[in-house]
């Protein structure tokens, strides 16, 4: 699941996330795909807060940067 | 402090941002205000009133060099902190140049130190990154410093945003032949200056004395290049006019701050750990820099979901002034540069600094009013 905050600025992204990790099951895979430069800091420091997995950052298809987090609770 | 909201029943401001500039001490009051009416002249004419001046500036010059542990001829007093950053790093990278061009510093450098680098074209920073409390490591900064082609290494004495002391001393004694430059901004005057340096920097409104005085130390027999155009100054090292009651005002200021900082970072220190404390209990927040190792009056802390700059005027409404270091507003776009380097969240964040007399008092009422400000702007986001 892909949740697209290309638009948004800091932290509405981290909130965005927050918002939808409910909808993929545990195990499962939540990408984050924000313009906002706070979110390549945020997303990692996110997950260390909420005890989730930050698995990396990749590119949309249109290039916009895109963090991908693994729910484990 | 006076009230300034002037109007009965409206509560005083608290002030919790003297990391950004303290309040000016009484002393250096004192003697700013004599030194107005006897320092006005040219301190390096022959007349009367001149010498007078001369007198002044010297007299400013022996107490900062005092203060410091410094010789009064390794003191120049320059037109601001950031003057005095960029005079003591660019000056020793042009007296480096035949060594080469790089600059080693860490990642958590104030930003007057990584503009300064960044606008002499011929200067290539490397930055050294730090441990998720700030803090750079000797063997690190050490191992980058000792690549050929580098001319001037770069380590603040202790950071502006988070307050964690750096290992400065350790640094400097592990160098191989590289100078070391020492913003000492955010410490100098609480803090003894840490050993080592070739060259270093302070900013008298940062231990209150007034805005407009910075200092640059440079170590005698150290290879400093004036990088900006030359004055016929008392001292070769600065430019312009020099402010010679500002100047007194800042020593004065110093010289007290230097006499009270055992009891008043005692005192500090303590109203900082229960602040640290208090913010570490609100949900989903986080309190950064060491929590020990650190500057006695400032704690940084950053709660999840919340705009730092709805958090700054939703506090300052109900009389607390603090400061931020989020980019969660659409006038500036990049978050700090120093809580990206620790991996610390960027946006909710709020500075803490303390004056030499916020009371336990204060402090108390900033924490009563703190977890429901963040729970309001977090409810506004449904979190």
């Amino acid at each position: 699941m892909e949740l697209d905050c290309r638009d948004l600025l800091c932290p509405m992204p981290i909130i965005e996330l927050a918002r939808h990790l409910s909808d993929v099951e545990v195990g499962r895979l939540l990408a984050v795909v924000a313009r906002d430069v706070a979110a390549r800091t945020d997303v990692p420091a996110w997950c260390r807060m909420r005890g989730q997995e930050y698995v990396g950052e990749d590119t949309a298809d249109d290039g916009a940067p895109r963090y991908v987090v693994r729910r484990l609770s | 402090m006076t009230n300034a909201s002037g109007q009965p029943g409206v509560p005083v401001p608290v002030y919790l941002d003297t990391a950004s500039s303290e309040p000016l001490h009484p002393a250096a009051r004192a003697a700013l205000l004599a030194a107005i009416d006897q320092g006005y002249a040219d301190p390096r004419r022959l007349h009367r009133p001149a010498r007078s001046a001369r007198l002044l500036l010297d007299n400013a010059r022996e107490v900062v060099a005092d203060c410091l542990g410094v010789r009064a001829d390794e003191v120049t007093f320059t037109a601001s902190g950031t003057d005095a950053v960029h005079r003591g790093l660019l000056g020793l990278l042009a007296g480096r140049t035949r060594v080469g061009s790089k600059l080693v510093h860490s990642a958590v450098e104030h930003s007057a130190v990584l503009y300064a680098a960044a606008w002499a074209e011929t200067v290539r920073a490397v930055p050294v990154p730090v441990d998720p409390l700030g803090r750079v490591a000797v063997d690190d900064l050490v191992a980058a410093a000792s690549d050929p082609g580098v001319a001037v290494a770069a380590v603040q004495s202790a950071n502006h945003e988070v307050g964690t002391l750096q290992p400065v001393a350790e640094i400097a004694a592990a160098l191989p032949d590289v100078p070391l430059f020492v913003d000492a901004c955010a410490s100098a005057g609480r803090l003894p200056l840490p050993q080592g340096w070739a060259a270093a920097a302070a900013s008298a409104h940062k231990w209150g004395g007034p805005a407009g005085v910075g200092l640059l130390l440079v170590r005698k027999g150290a290879r400093w290049r004036n990088p900006f155009p030359r004055d016929d100054r008392i001292d070769e090292r600065g430019a312009g006019f020099e402010n010679v009651p500002a100047a007194l005002g800042a020593a004065a200021a110093l010289q007290a701050v230097v006499a009270e900082r055992d009891e008043v970072n005692a005192r500090q220190s303590a109203l900082i750990d229960a602040v640290r404390t208090a913010a570490a209990a609100i949900p989903d927040t986080e309190v950064v820099g060491d929590p020990t190792d650190r500057l006695p009056h400032l704690v940084t802390f950053s709660c999840l979901y919340v705009d730092g700059e709805a958090l700054v005027h939703a506090l300052d409404r109900r009389g607390f002034g603090v400061a931020s270091g989020s980019a969660c507003t659409a006038s500036t776009l990049t978050p700090s540069h120093v809580l990206e380097a620790m991996g610390a969240l960027t946006h909710g964040n709020v500075r803490v600094s303390l004056s030499r007399d916020t009371s336990a008092a204060e402090t108390e009422a900033f924490l009563s009013v703190l977890p429901g400000v963040v729970r309001e702007i977090r409810a506004e986001v449904g979190l």
